[in-house]
Parts: C-alpha cells; structure tokens; sequence
C-alpha cells in the first residue's frame, strides 16, 4: 500500500517539476543601436588622416583612412569626399622650434600626447572647412603596436589508453606569445566651425603563438574589424542582428 | 481508505494557494500569446502580452525574460537589463536567462561605450 502511495505522489511531483521547467524557443531579433552623434547638419564627411604609428610594418595613417572611407561610402549616409589625406605631422610641426616639434617618428602613446594642440587648432580645421564645402572632419590618432606575453595556455589533446580507447584531455603549457595592439582615436570635427564635436578611443589587442607568422597588415584589418561597428554607430544608426531564447 | 484520504490531502495540498495559481494560468496563456505573435514579427502586442503576464505574475522569471528580449528588438535597452535583471534575481541558475543577458550585454556595452566630449 505504501509503494503504491510513493508512486502515486512521485508522479504528481513530476508533472509539477515538468509544468514548471517549461519548453523554450529560439527567435531573430534586430536590436537598433541610435547614433552617438547628430550629424543631420551635414552632408558630406571628409576623412582627412591621421597621425599613426607603433610599427613601420603599416601604415596606419594610410589604411585606417582608406578603410573607413570605404565603410562611410556604403554605411553612412554621408557623401565621402575623396582626396588626399592632410599632411598633419607637418602641420603640427608648422612654426614650432625644432626642440619643441613633435617627434616625426610615434612609438608610443607619450609621442601622440605632442599632437594635442593640432586638434584643438580651430582656425586651422574651419579652413580645411572652407575648403571642402563644410563637412564633418573625421581625425585623430592611431597607434599599432607590436606586443608579446608569455602566458599559460590551455589546449587539448588526444591520449590513448592501454584499450586503445581515444581521450581529450586538457594540456596546460606556458607559451611565449605576440601580437598587436590596436589603440585609434577618433576625433570629429565641425567643418563650420573647425571646433572639436566628439571623440573616441578603442583598444583592442591580438595575440597568436610566437611560431605563427601573421603579417602585421591582416593583424591590423583584424583588430579595425572590431572597432569599427562602434565607430559607425557614432555616425549613423546600427541594427545588430541576433538570436535569443523565448521562454514559456 | 487511509490511502485515499493521504492523496486526497495530498490535492489539497497543491491546491493550497488557488489564486496563484490561477494567476500563473492567467500569465502562462499571455506568455504564450506573446510568442505566437512575436514569432509572426508583432513585437509592440508581444510587450503588451508580457507586460501583463508580470503583472499577473510578478514572480514569472520566463515573462520577464521575453519582456527583454522585445525591449530589446525595439531599442528600449534600459527597459530590457531591469527586465533580464528581475528574471535573473528570481532564477539566478537559469542557464537559457543568463545566455540571453550575456549577449544583451554585449550590445549594450558597446551602445553606451564610453566617449569623452
């Protein structure tokens, strides 16, 4: 009679636990990101370069100009306009003394600390402005830096016993590694009025086994891939899709 | 006899507390409504749906989940972390709540990412 009972009571509890685990299922969702930054006032957007550097493997000025241009060209609803990137390391330079110029060469982000005053330099941006029929200016700084850590690492590793049977188990060894750092700010400026309208900074880093030749140029596009969703959705508004889990 | 009367208080038992039940009833069909039209691309009748099933139900931890994830299909991203938090503080272990928040997260992080000037 007891047994009977404990079952009865078993299955009762079991319907319970199943009513309350409930079932699930997967869905599509966009969820729209709003734009940082009001940029209705204009049309156009002038990416006038940078000051890069960290490795003389790529140039950042260069690459981060043609890059971004290109994504603005299919992103954005702004005209891009196409020419050549402003001399800004000479234009910073411009009638200072030879001891107080900025280094030509930036290792570090001390170098870039030099630089400051030539974003602040209204006069300068408004007639760069002019020139380009008042666009947003998009600037700043990028720094690529070679870097190495040595670190524990954990991969897998197949085994097999004295049955011939096949395992996975986890291996940790301690790896030299090296890679890049990603480290671009970007400045946006009123054409109008050559005055600062907002800026941003990113950090990003990549690290491969110290045997693994990655050239530094894929490392760079590798690093801006995940920068510039950010720096897109400081100009025009993002949809990021996904998938979650609806619950019953 | 006994056996009877021991199942009996047993039902009873379950039966203890009929208004929250009828409650989680109430809030399970709304749930499940939501889905449907959801799942059909109505996401502002989807919200109505889970808003109502929270209210029902304030303790419906799935309710509270979905609520999220419509919020964040509209763009209301402060909307959708109190409503993932809530389904969180009510069931900290659920696996299938925690994922979902994770990837919320993500995009939230980058949304609000700090910008100087």
């Amino acid at each position: 009679m007891t047994a009977r009972l404990a079952k009865i009571l078993s299955s009762l509890a079991a319907v319970a636990v199943t009513s309350a685990c409930g079932s699930y299922s997967e869905i599509s969702i966009e969820t729209p990101i709003r734009a940082t930054m009001d940029v209705s006032a204009f049309q156009r957007v002038f990416v006038a370069g940078f000051i890069s550097g960290g490795t003389e493997d790529v140039d950042g000025n260069l690459e981060t100009t043609r890059l971004l241009r290109s994504q603005l060209r299919t992103k954005s609803s702004l005209r891009v306009i196409d020419a050549d990137s402003l001399p800004l390391q000479d234009v910073a330079a411009e009638g200072r003394e030879s001891e107080q110029a900025p280094p030509a060469a930036v290792k570090d982000e001390k170098d870039l600390d030099a630089y400051a005053n030539l974003f602040a330099n209204v006069e300068y941006w408004k007639k760069i402005g002019e020139e380009y029929q008042q666009p947003l200016i998009v600037t700043g700084t990028v720094l690529f830096t070679p870097h190495q850590r040595n670190s524990i690492v954990q991969r897998e590793e197949e085994v097999y016993d004295s049955f011939g049977r096949r395992r996975v188990v986890p291996v940790r060894t301690y790896q030299e590694r090296k890679g890049f750092i990603l480290s671009p700010k970007f400045i946006f400026i009123d054409g109008r009025t050559g005055t600062v309208m907002h800026s941003t900074t990113a950090r990003e880093e990549i690290l491969y086994n110290a045997n693994q030749a990655t050239p530094a140029l894929s490392s760079y596009f590798e690093l801006m891939d995940r920068v510039i969703p950010s720096f897109l959705s400081t100009l025009s508004s993002q949809k990021i899709k996904g998938t979650r889990i609806l619950l019953q | 006899m006994r056996t009877a009367s021991v199942v009996l208080a047993g039902l009873l038992a379950l039966a203890a507390s009929p208004a929250w039940a009828d409650a989680r009833d109430d809030a399970k069909k709304q749930v499940e409504f939501g889905i449907a039209v959801a799942q059909r691309g109505l996401w502002r009748e989807a919200i109505y749906r889970w808003e109502r099933a929270t209210q029902l139900d304030p303790t419906y931890a799935a309710a509270l989940n979905n609520l999220a994830i419509a919020y964040e299909h509209e763009g209301e991203l402060a909307k959708a972390r109190g409503a993932y938090e809530k389904a969180l503080e009510l069931e900290p272990d659920n696996a299938l709540i925690k994922q979902n928040y994770e990837l919320f997260r993500e995009i939230n992080d980058r949304a609000t990412r700090k910008d100087t000037q």
